[in-house]
């Protein structure tokens, strides 16, 4: 009895808050948009039963997404920049991580405390920071005008160049933890090993230090891939008109166009998207943690 | 015919012609204000099972790291075969370290660890499969070649580093606390094989330990180290039998010390005066005190007869009550008390069970030793 409780508050929890709300939405992008409060029917009325309200449901939204070509560019784009920042973090990241867990280790709390300060202060207003630095009239033109390496201003807010900016900075952090906490746990008398056996400095790190961070480094791009999949905070303030990312496009189907179904139709085929590197994150933090036991 | 039969001793280091395998030359070590190794001169020659022991802190791991090309002397040279090799960086030495934490790479397999020095070399894969099958056999582990390193027992782990560091078949194998790792009886076998694997590789080892009893066990000499300095290196008996310091005399073994004021009454014999009004002791030295200089008497517990009347023909014997007595199994060590308040170690075999002991606490009894049975050691 107690262990079902056990197992059973969990379950509980997932289909309170992951379940339910999903077959909602499911249900909103197999209806048809109306004007009306909420914006779609049918509504379920227990007069007409069961029957006649499922025979109102289509997959009408689903066949919209699929002919215009709007949707699926969009989820392409979404998926070459997700995919683009991840790289992106994972250059930067790594360095960052390498040189934390190679600190002397009275300096390695502080450090780690350097990393997760930004999120003392809120998401928006870190983004829109960025406005301030990138813009033409910004901090970082400016410098440049300066220091005479450019003379007219470069346009870099409102292009995709600022959304690759803005993503490798909010989520570098979920890129360096996992990274410095695989490399914190190596044993530094592995790299003399395998000078010992004849490595040279370089060889040693692919061979030895790439290989014992692999777990870090997926989860670190998983963690950063799978928000950036779905990222419509940055694209919007940060990105042009010509920056085309999903989350920005049910944004708008949402609040612009009022059009839930569609909305939620676009939201349907994200999450089928995401499942997939979601699974596999699993899987791989699964193997990590049995290859330590 | 008579001189070809007989098996030549191993003792390279009583040839003056023999050239050593590794030459340390006032080899000075400084970390900061800290001195880890003060100017040390030692040789080490080819197939020479050699122990650096001492407490922990007292630079022998410093020395072997030296040896591994990771820490640089800050004074002095090292030579390895007759090379000056400072500037030859780890990677490029003749020389494979066996790590005190193992270091075998978890990511790789059993068969891989062990691959792993041969593939750095290049060598075709027929030559690298052939020596890493060589190694397994070697050690025994052909049934975990595809083993990874967490899915084998320690015992096993810690054969598969010693494989990995054999494997480019170093003139030098460094070995860091190689069986601390290891629980009392396995240590045990271990060493025995690790002997075995020195003879039938023929490769100098060079091990690191602070536990007295292994370095006796497989080397064949021993160099005991304290603050950065070699007190004694010699065989493992005589470091035992002719410790040539106080120090030595105390950290190998259980040692009684006797200290007294010596004069000389013949040849290599001295008298020991310890107590007013006390015999002297007599004692046969090879190390030569001059009179009136005070000295320590060094005798092994093992060495002191302990009986219930007084000998008749020892050279020296004292009378005290038994204080304490340690039984061992196989030994005890009688403590006992002296007139003058000293207490001296006695150690018996036990021929007969316990029941029949001869002698119990409070009984007097009599200690004796031979002029020979200790060593007289200088302040």
């Amino acid at each position: 009895m107690r262990r079902f409780f056990l197992i059973a508050v969990p379950y509980v929890w997932l289909l309170a808050l992951f379940l339910v709300p999903f077959i909602i939405v499911l249900k909103i992008s197999l209806s048809d948009a109306a004007i009306a409060r909420p914006p779609y029917v049918p509504q379920f009325e227990w007069a007409e039963g069961i029957r006649a309200f499922f025979a109102e449901l289509d997959f009408e939204n689903f066949t919209w997404l699929i002919e215009d070509d709007l949707y699926w560019k969009a989820y392409l784009s979404s998926l070459q920049i997700a995919l683009t920042s991840t790289l992106l973090t994972l250059i930067v990241g790594y360095p960052i991580a390498y040189g934390m867990a190679r600190a002397p280790e009275e300096w390695r709390p502080t450090l780690m405390m350097l990393v997760i300060l930004p999120f003392w202060t809120s998401f928006l207003i870190r983004v829109y920071a960025w406005k301030g630095i990138l813009s033409n009239e910004g901090f970082l033109n400016q410098f440049l005008m300066w220091t005479g390496l450019v003379s007219e201003p470069l346009q870099i807010l409102n292009t995709t160049t600022a959304v690759y900016i803005g993503i490798v900075y909010t989520y570098l952090p979920f890129m360096i933890l996992p990274i410095y906490a695989a490399l914190e746990r190596m044993d530094d008398s592995l790299i003399e090993a395998a000078e010992d056996l004849g490595c040279s400095r370089l060889s040693a790190f692919w061979l030895v230090t790439i290989p014992l961070s692999k777990g870090g480094i997926i989860a670190g791009c998983f963690l950063v891939f799978i928000p950036a999949m779905g990222e419509f905070v940055i694209p919007s303030l940060l990105g042009g008109s010509d920056t085309l990312m999903i989350g920005k496009v049910l944004w708008e189907e949402f609040f612009s166009n009022r059009d839930w179904p569609v909305a939620s139709a676009v939201a349907v085929i994200l999450l089928l998207i995401l499942v997939v590197p979601i699974v596999l994150f699993q899987r791989n933090q699964q193997k990590e943690q049995e290859g330590d036991a | 015919m008579g001189a070809d039969l007989a098996i030549p001793v191993f003792e390279p280091w009583t040839d003056p012609q023999a050239k050593p395998l590794i030459q340390f030359q006032n080899v000075t070590k400084r970390f900061g204000d800290f001195t880890a190794i003060d100017d040390l001169t030692i040789d080490i020659f080819e197939r020479e099972f050699f122990a650096l022991l001492g407490p922990s802190g007292c630079g022998k791991t410093t020395m072997m790291r030296m040896l591994a090309g990771f820490e640089a002397p800050t004074e002095g040279k090292i030579f390895l075969a007759g090379q000056d090799i400072a500037p030859v960086p780890p990677n490029q030495r003749a020389v494979n370290m066996m790590f005190q934490s193992y270091a075998l790479f978890p990511h790789l397999s059993v068969w891989e660890n062990i691959a792993f020095g041969l593939k750095r070399e290049g060598l075709p894969r027929n030559d690298i499969n052939a020596r890493v099958e060589e190694m397994l056999r070697l050690t025994r582990l052909e049934k975990f070649a595809r083993r990874k390193p967490h899915q084998i027992s320690g015992g096993q782990r810690q054969r598969v580093a010693l494989a990995r560091s054999l494997a480019k078949a170093p003139k030098l194998l460094l070995l860091d606390e190689p069986l601390g790792a290891l629980d009392k009886k396995l240590r045990e076998e271990t060493q025995f094989e690790l002997m075995d694997i020195q003879e039938k590789t023929g490769t100098t080892f060079v091990i690191v330990t602070h536990d007295q009893e292994e370095a006796m066990t497989v080397a064949s000499r021993v160099a005991v180290m304290d603050n950065g300095k070699v007190m004694q290196v010699a065989t493992p008996a005589d470091i035992y039998e002719a410790p040539n310091s106080v120090y030595v005399a105390d950290f190998i073994g259980d040692v009684n010390l006797i200290e007294g004021t010596v004069t000389a009454t013949g040849e290599g014999v001295y008298a020991l005066h310890w107590r007013e009004g006390a015999a002297p002791l007599v004692v046969k030295s090879p190390n030569t005190i001059s009179d009136g200089q005070i000295a320590h008497l060094a005798i092994r517990p093992e060495k002191v007869t302990i009986s219930a009347d007084k000998p008749e023909s020892a050279d020296n014997a004292v009378q005290g009550k038994v204080l304490d007595i340690a039984y061992l199994g196989n030994l005890s060590t009688y403590h006992v008390e002296l007139p003058t308040g000293d207490v001296i170690k006695a150690q018996t075999a036990n021929t007969r069970r316990i029941s029949r002991r001869a002698y119990t606490w409070e009984d007097t009894v009599w200690l004796s030793w031979t002029a020979t049975g200790g060593v007289l050691l200088g302040e």
